[in-house]
């Protein structure tokens, strides 16, 4: 129900009104409204009812575990959140004077420097507002250094087939072609097929490592010497950077640009679609397209750099500093962790992967790659499952909600059939992967013993299954108030 | 019948029909909409477009996932199914009469490179379904 929906008319709020009307003298009046606003009118015990109602329907990470592969939902610490909402953060206006913010451009510049040192890259750039703009600004910084050489026969971007859509529609978006290479039986790149896609009218790679198969390229050292000896850069997405986080540097397995996700490997919030914030990691080649704005220290003052500082930029492509409050929580995170704290990060992300992986598969679950150590997800998969019972991934998944968990990611990488991708993330203890185990086999037998349970499932849940084809089918996003 | 005997078919889950007339019509098979599940939206190529084989021509969306559908033989597209816009659904009913465009085929011997009837059964059957 919407708020709207509890709407009487003449019913208010009077403690939380205005105590004085705003003064709107001298507004022309073709600029005054005819009639008030539709507003929902409530009592305030009905909004305080409405939206902690709401509250208790969320699924979030503040209440259950979420192993949702590939989304990286890990705990999101107290101290970010009230830390970066200091007043002195919050009031702070985006277009005031260098000389009165250097508190907050300190901290930018200190996060850059961190995350140029996770990376190994030369120069970082914050303002990049979520995944897809990061790769949508690295492919950009590829396609100008190509030009500004007048290298312009370079055509295609190569994508593995295990990615995520992002990348070849980032790709597309960039003007260039994809060209899809295939993924062996053990979940790394075909190298034979690399080799024979590679050539002058190659302008890049864009690689996921670990992949969405959850498991690291071991191959990923010559592939990077098979792309740069024609010519071509190479694009590391950083979607699971968690996995090898202060063990590897995309910056030594020779990649010239990456995107960071901090709304997954450092734990800034990311339900319900957002803010996110991609920063772009970029080589010494690269730096002289960077966007702007960056965050430079000269002579103990911190300053924006803009385009007369860095003349052959692609641009600016977010208002301001992009997510600001975003960007300090992930700071003050990797403040709070150290250096070594991001080693232990990559070290129980790595560690929950594999003991809920070899869990489920004592407990009967189908592991699609058995022979690769998981980096911080893995996939089962139920194709034998579905066949011998007739119970889905998706039945599986809905069933999970009644058990009190988020479902994984199903149905993603389209390559295994009937599969869910689980990541637990580093923030979860063995209690919560035991009881998640339990449930998981629970779910197991119900299948064989009453699949009409499970292909019903959920059955606790504040709705049952929404109609997501229809949906789909009859986009309908806004509400309209009924016509008495 | 998942498969039809009077059709020709690709690795990539396409089929295609000679027409009596010279012409091709191009879908996508039963075993494609059944891995991709509720079509919601199909994407079909411009008419007079020059197609080359395997080349990008069209999408269909799912609830699940889009999938390019590739060109099976080289050729003029001469129509395109103005059903699939409002009812992608026509899909999943039969997938053999819900045909995405009609080429007019460049040179028609491509045909004999294409599945038949065993040979696409043969792939689904290494797919293990």
């Amino acid at each position: 129900m919407l708020i709207f929906e509890h709407s009487r008319p003449g019913r208010r709020n009077y403690s939380q009104s205005p105590a004085t009307s705003a003064e709107i003298a001298g507004i022309p009046e073709n600029l005054m409204r005819k009639a008030p606003p539709l507003l929902p009118e409530v009592s305030e015990m009905d909004a305080v009812r409405h939206y902690t109602r709401l509250s208790q329907k969320n699924f979030s990470i503040d209440t259950q575990f979420y192993p949702l592969g590939s989304c990286t939902m890990k705990y999101n610490p107290r101290a970010c959140n009230s830390l970066a909402m200091l007043t002195q953060f919050l009031a702070r206006h985006p277009r005031a004077p260098e000389s009165t913010g250097q508190g907050f451009l300190a901290c930018m510049y200190e996060l850059q420097e961190i995350l140029k040192d996770v990376t190994g890259m030369a120069g970082v750039c914050l303002t990049p507002m979520a995944g897809a703009q990061g790769e949508l600004i690295g492919i950009s910084m590829i396609r100008a250094y190509h030009e500004s050489r007048g290298d312009s026969a370079r055509t295609e971007i190569i994508v593995p087939d295990a990615a995520h859509g992002t990348n070849p529609a980032t790709a597309v978006m960039c003007g260039y072609k994809v060209v899809e290479i295939p993924t062996d039986k053990d979940g790394d790149v075909d190298m034979e097929a690399l080799k024979a896609a590679v050539g002058p009218q190659t302008a890049g790679l864009m690689l996921t490592n670990p992949s969405t198969l959850g498991v690291f390229e071991k191959n990923v050292a010559e592939m990077s010497k098979i792309v740069h000896e024609v010519g071509g850069l190479l694009y590391y997405d950083g979607a699971n950077l968690n996995a090898i986080l202060g063990k590897v540097k995309p910056g030594d397995m020779g990649f010239d640009v990456i995107h960071i996700n901090l709304h997954k490997t450092f734990s800034t919030p990311h339900g319900g679609g957002g803010p996110g914030s991609a920063p772009v990691g970029v080589a010494p080649r690269l730096l002289p397209f960077m966007p702007v704005p960056v965050v430079a220290l000269e002579n103990g003052l911190y300053r924006w750099l803009t385009e007369k500082e860095i003349p052959q930029s692609i641009g600016r492509l977010s208002a301001h500093m992009g997510n600001a409050g975003v960007l300090l929580r992930a700071y003050i995170y990797v403040r709070l962790l150290g250096a070594e704290g991001m080693h232990r990060v990559a070290e129980f992300a790595a560690l929950n992967a594999n003991y809920l992986m070899a869990e489920l598969s004592k407990a009967g679950f189908e592991i699609a790659y058995p022979n690769r150590r998981a980096s911080h997800e893995f996939i089962v998969t139920l194709k034998d499952l579905k066949e011998s019972t007739g119970v889905t991934a998706m039945n599986v998944a809905k069933r999970l909600l009644d058990k009190g968990y988020h479902a994984p990611t199903i149905y993603f990488p389209l390559l295994v059939p009937e599969c869910m991708l689980i990541e637990p993330a580093e923030t979860e203890s063995k209690e919560t992967l035991d009881a998640f185990v339990a449930a998981m086999k629970e779910i197991l037998e119900e299948a064989h013993s009453q699949p009409d349970l499970v292909k019903n499932a959920p059955h606790t849940t504040p709705v049952r299954r929404l109609d997501d084809v229809k949906a789909a089918r009859e986009l309908d996003l806004v509400w309209k108030q009924h016509s008495a | 019948m998942s498969i039809q005997n009077n059709l020709k078919y690709t690795k990539s889950h396409e089929w295609v029909r000679l027409e009596d007339d010279g012409t091709a019509t191009i879908g996508i098979t039963q075993h494609a909409q059944e891995l991709l599940g509720d079509m919601v939206f199909v994407e079909t190529p411009n008419v007079g477009r020059k197609l080359k084989r395997g080349e990008e021509c069209a999408v269909v969306e799912s609830v699940k996932a889009a999938s390019d559908v590739y060109a099976p033989i080289s050729g003029e597209v001469i129509a395109v199914n103005p059903e699939l816009e409002s009812t992608p659904e026509k899909i999943n009913q039969d997938a053999y009469s819900a045909w995405l465009f009609k080429l007019k085929p460049e040179n028609a011997g491509e045909l004999n490179n294409l599945l038949d009837y065993a040979g696409y059964q043969k792939i689904l059957e290494a797919d293990g379904d």
